[in-house]
C-alpha cells in the first residue's frame, strides 16, 4: 500500500489509543487526588496526583507554558483534555485520528470512519462545563468509544496491510504508554520506611493497575497482597494481561513478521530481539538491574523499533541506486 | 392527509410531472400514484432520514468562501427526477456525438489543424486562447482519445427540446453524487424500485476502469491505474476517494508519485511500484512544477516528460481546456459535421461573442433579458443572470464586460424544466438541469442515468451546487 496511507493508519490508531490512555490516567488520577496523599518533601511537588500526568506524558514543560505557576486540576484537565494547542490532549489525539481517517476513507471500512467521525463530532458537542461535575463519566465514555472503533475495526476490516499497520499503531503506543506510567509512578511510589504496607501504599498501587486496567487481572493471577515486584511482573512480563509489555510485543513481532518482505528483515529483528528479552525474561533480571534502568532499555529498544518502521515502511528514502534498478 | 402539492404551474416553464391540468405526466405515472397517497410527514422523516445518512457518510463538499466552514453537505432531494427511455435515447446519442466531434478537434488542433485550414474555425480562436498548451503539439495520445470523462451540462425546455448548455472536459465531478444518490434512493424507497423499472447505473466505475486500462501505454500487460487528487482539503475530495475505491485503484497524491527514466512510480510499503494510467483530478497548471507552475506543491515533478515519453497516460489528457472553453462551445455543431459528417443531435443554445461588435452592442441593450457568462469561467461564479439582477448589479456588470469584451459570451434567459421538490412547506416545481458523463477510451459510453441539479431556491435557475445548488436522483425508464 501507499507509504503514506500506511503512516497515516499507523498514526490514527496510535492517536485513538493515546487518547484512551490519557482517559484512563487523568480517570485514576481524579480518584487518587480525592484520597489523602502524603506530605510531599519539598523539591517533591511533581510527584503530586495532578503532576504525575504531565511529568509521564513529557508536556510538563508545555504545561508550565501555558498555565504558568500552582498546578491546579482544572488547568491539568483542561490541558490534557481540551487543548488544541497541546498536541497530546485528548482532543487533538481525537482531531488528528479522524483527519487521518478522512484523508484515508478509501483505505478503511466505511463503518470505521462512521464510527470515528461519529465520536469526533460527539467529542466537539461536549460542554467544557462538565468538566468539574461529570469527568469520571466523560472518561468512561472516551474509553467506551476507544474500545468500540477498535471493536468496529477489529470485526469489519479486511486483514489487509492497512489493518496490519493499524494494529502496529495499537500495540506500538500500548507499550510506549504501560513502559511509561510504569517508570513514572513506581519512581514515585517507592516505599519510604514509613508507608510500607500502609493503608496509602494499597491505594497508590491499585491506581496505578487501574490505570492500565490491570487491577482485577492482578487479583487472579496473585492471590496475595499487591506488592511492588509483583506489580512490575505482571506489567512487564506476563504475556496473559493485554496491556503488559510481553503482550504487545506478543503482537508487534507478530504484525512485523507478518508485514517484512525479504528486503526488510531489520524492522522484524529488531522486534524479534525486544520480544525475546520479554518473552525469557525472568522477575530476578529486571530488579538486579534495576527497574528505571530496566525500562529505559525497553524504551530506548521501542524507539530504534520505531526509526527503522518509518524508515522502511512509511517514510522511505530510496537512494538513487534502489530508483535506478527499478527504472531498468 | 396527503402530502399539498403546487399543482400551480408557471405558464411558461415546462413542469416534467405534471401538465398544466395537473395530471401526471405517462413517465411519471407510477411515481405519482405512489406518493399519492403518502403524507407530508412520511416524506419529510425520509428526507431528514436522508440528511443524517449524508452527513453521517460524510459526504460532503467543501464550499469555497463559505464561512461555515471547511465541509457541507450537498443538498440531496428526495423525489426523483425520472426520464422517459426515447428521451434519454436522444440525450445519450447526442452527448456521444458531441464527446467524438470535440475529442477528434482535440487531436486536429494539436497536429494537423485541418479544422483550421478549412476556415471553419478562426486561428485566433485557438491559438490566442490561454487553454491551448503548445507542449502538445505533435504528442501522440493512445486511441487519439483526449478526453476520457466529459460531463456535458444540459437543459431541457419541454419534452423534445434539449439544449447543451457546456460541455467540461477538465476535471467534471459531480459522479459520485449520481451514485451516491442512487444507493440513496434504493435505501429509502426499496419498495418504488420493485415498482418502477429504473434502468441500473452502478456499474460506472466499471466501465470507467476498463476504459482507463484500455489507454494504458502500449504493452503493458497489466496496466496500473490511479486517482492523483490534489488531497483532502480539495472541495471534490470526497470524489476521488470515491472513485478510486469503487474501481480498486490507488488514491495518490502528488507527494506519492516520483518520475525515475520519465516512467512515473509511487511510494508504497514494499518499495517503488510503476504507475501506467493516471486519472488526474488536479488542473494541467498544477500537474508538474518542472513544467507548468513551478510554485505547485500538488504535482510531480518529471511528470510531463513521461507523459511526452508516452511512459504514462494521462486521463483526461493535457490541453483539454480549449474545447471547453465557452468561446469554443460556438463551434461544435460544426465540429460535428467536419469530423462526423452528421447533423448535430443535440443543439446548441443560442450565443452571443462579445468580442464581436455587433454581438457587443446588441447584448448590452439588451442585459436585462439575457444570461453572460465568462468564457473561461466555471461553477456559475462570474455570471450574471439579467432577469434575477438589480439594476445596480448589472451597471457593474457592464462595467466589467466593457474592460474586456471578448472574455464574455452571452445566452439567452432559458426556460428551464422544473421538477417536483421537496420543501419543507409541500412538494413544490424547481428547476433543473443534467449532466450525464460519457466515458471514452475502450468505446464511446454513456451509462443510463446523470446528475441532477436542482435549483433550490425559489425562481432561481442558478443549479450549480457551489452556490446553494441541491441534487436529485435520475431515473431513466427502461422502457
Amino acid at each position: 500500500m501507499l507509504s503514506r496511507a500506511a503512516n497515516n493508519l499507523y498514526w490514527m490508531s496510535r492517536q485513538i489509543e493515546r487518547a484512551e490512555n490519557a482517559a484512563r490516567m487523568l480517570d485514576v488520577t481524579y480518584r487518587m487526588s480525592l484520597l489523602p496523599y502524603r506530605v510531599l518533601e519539598p523539591g517533591q511537588e511533581w510527584a503530586e496526583p495532578w503532576a504525575l500526568p504531565l511529568v509521564i506524558t513529557g508536556f510538563a514543560g508545555a504545561y508550565y507554558e501555558r498555565y504558568p505557576g500552582k498546578i491546579t486540576p482544572d488547568n491539568v484537565l483542561r490541558f490534557m483534555v481540551l487543548d488544541p494547542e497541546n498536541s497530546s490532549s485528548i482532543y487533538s489525539c481525537i482531531q488528528a485520528a479522524r483527519e487521518n481517517a478522512r484523508s484515508m476513507r478509501g483505505a478503511i471500512a466505511s463503518e470505521m470512519y462512521e464510527d470515528l467521525n461519529d465520536f469526533w463530532l460527539k467529542f466537539r458537542g461536549f460542554d467544557p462545563g462538565r468538566l468539574h461535575s461529570g469527568v469520571s463519566e466523560f472518561f468512561d465514555w472516551i474509553k467506551i468509544r476507544s474500545h468500540q472503533f477498535r471493536g468496529v475495526t477489529f470485526g469489519t476490516m479486511l486483514r489487509d496491510e492497512a489493518y496490519h499497520f493499524i494494529r502496529l499503531g495499537t500495540f506500538m503506543e500500548r507499550a510506549d504508554n504501560t513502559a511509561r506510567i510504569l517508570d513514572v509512578k513506581y519512581h514515585t511510589l517507592l516505599p519510604s520506611v514509613a508507608d510500607v504496607g500502609g493503608a496509602v501504599d494499597y491505594y497508590q498501587w491499585s491506581a496505578l493497575l487501574r490505570s492500565v486496567s490491570a487491577f482485577d487481572s492482578y487479583r487472579k493471577v496473585y492471590r496475595e497482597a499487591i506488592t511492588p515486584v509483583k506489580v512490575a511482573e505482571l506489567l512487564i512480563l506476563r504475556a496473559d494481561v493485554p496491556r503488559s509489555l510481553h503482550a504487545c510485543m506478543n503482537e508487534i513481532y507478530e504484525i512485523l513478521q507478518e508485514l517484512c518482505d525479504d528486503t526488510q528483515r531489520e524492522a522484524e529483528r529488531l522486534a524479534g530481539e525486544l520480544h525475546a528479552k520479554l518473552h525469557y525474561g525472568q522477575t530476578q533480571q529486571i530488579i538486579q538491574i534495576g527497574l528505571h534502568e530496566y525500562l529505559t532499555d525497553f524504551l530506548a529498544g521501542t524507539s530504534k523499533l520505531t526509526d527503522e518502521i518509518n524508515k522502511t515502511f512509511l517514510v522511505p528514502v530510496y537512494p538513487p541506486h534502489i530508483v535506478q534498478t527499478v527504472a531498468a | 392527509m396527503n402530502a399539498p402539492l403546487n399543482t400551480q404551474v408557471a405558464a411558461h416553464f415546462y413542469n416534467e410531472m405534471r401538465d398544466s391540468g395537473g395530471a401526471a405526466r405517462a413517465h411519471y405515472a407510477a411515481y405519482a400514484a405512489w406518493l399519492a397517497d403518502k403524507p407530508h410527514d412520511f416524506m419529510l422523516q425520509k428526507q431528514k432520514e436522508a440528511d443524517t445518512l449524508y452527513a453521517r457518510l460524510g459526504i460532503t463538499f467543501a464550499v469555497y468562501g463559505d464561512e461555515g466552514g471547511v465541509e457541507r453537505s450537498i443538498p440531496f432531494d428526495i423525489i426523483p427526477r425520472i426520464m422517459p427511455a426515447a428521451a434519454w435515447k436522444k440525450i445519450s446519442d447526442g452527448c456521444c456525438q458531441r464527446v467524438r466531434a470535440l475529442n477528434a478537434f482535440l487531436n486536429d488542433i494539436y497536429h494537423q489543424q485541418e479544422i483550421i485550414k478549412a476556415g471553419i474555425v478562426p486561428e485566433r480562436q485557438i491559438m490566442g486562447n490561454s487553454l491551448f498548451r503548445s507542449e502538445m503539439v505533435g504528442i501522440d495520445v493512445p486511441g487519439g482519445v483526449y478526453v476520457h470523462i466529459a460531463g456535458v451540462d444540459i437543459v431541457m425546455v419541454d419534452a423534445e427540446t434539449f439544449y447543451v448548455l457546456e460541455d467540461n472536459l477538465r476535471t467534471p465531478s459531480g459522479v459520485s453524487y449520481m451514485l451516491e444518490n442512487r444507493k440513496m434512493m434504493m435505501r429509502l424507497f426499496p419498495d418504488l424500485f420493485a415498482q418502477i423499472a429504473v434502468a441500473p447505473i452502478d456499474h460506472y466505475t466499471d466501465v470507467l476502469l476498463d476504459n482507463l486500462r484500455a489507454v494504458a501505454p502500449q504493452g503493458i500487460a497489466s496496466p496500473v491505474v490511479v486517482v492523483l487528487t490534489p488531497g483532502s482539503y480539495n472541495s471534490a475530495y470526497f470524489e476521488h476517494a470515491f472513485l478510486a475505491q469503487q474501481m480498486g485503484v490507488e488514491l495518490v497524491e502528488g507527494q506519492d508519485l516520483f518520475v525515475a527514466d520519465n516512467a512515473v512510480f509511487m511510494r508504497t510499503t514494499h518499495g517503488p511500484q510503476r504507475v501506467d494510467v493516471i486519472y488526474r483530478r488536479i488542473d494541467d497548471d498544477f500537474l508538474d512544477p518542472l513544467a507548468f507552475r513551478p510554485d505547485s506543491a500538488l504535482g510531480v515533478p518529471g511528470l510531463f516528460a513521461a507523459y511526452r515519453a508516452g511512459k504514462v497516460t494521462l486521463a483526461n489528457a493535457i490541453g483539454t481546456g480549449v474545447a471547453d472553453d465557452k468561446s469554443t462551445y460556438i463551434y461544435v455543431p460544426e465540429m460535428i459535421r467536419f469530423y462526423l459528417g452528421e447533423e448535430p443531435i443535440l443543439q446548441n443554445v443560442p450565443t452571443w461573442q462579445l468580442g464581436k461588435p455587433d454581438d457587443l452592442q446588441y447584448v448590452l441593450d439588451h442585459l436585462a433579458e439575457l444570461v453572460i457568462k465568462e468564457v473561461q469561467g466555471s461553477g456559475g461564479y462570474g455570471m450574471l443572470v439579467g432577469p434575477a439582477a438589480s439594476k445596480s448589479e448589472i451597471k457593474k456588470y457592464r462595467a466589467r464586460i466593457l474592460e474586456n469584451p471578448a472574455s464574455f459570451i452571452a445566452q439567452p434567459t432559458l426556460a428551464l424544466s422544473t421538477c417536483p421538490t421537496f420543501a419543507q412547506s409541500g412538494i413544490v416545481p424547481r428547476h433543473v438541469d443534467l449532466r450525464p458523463y460519457v466515458l471514452s477510451g475502450k468505446s464511446v459510453t454513456l451509462v443510463p442515468g446523470a446528475l441532477t441539479r436542482v435549483a433550490l431556491r425559489e425562481g432561481s435557475l442558478v443549479v450549480n451546487s457551489s452556490q446553494g445548488g441541491g441534487t436529485k436522483d435520475t431515473w431513466v425508464l427502461e422502457s
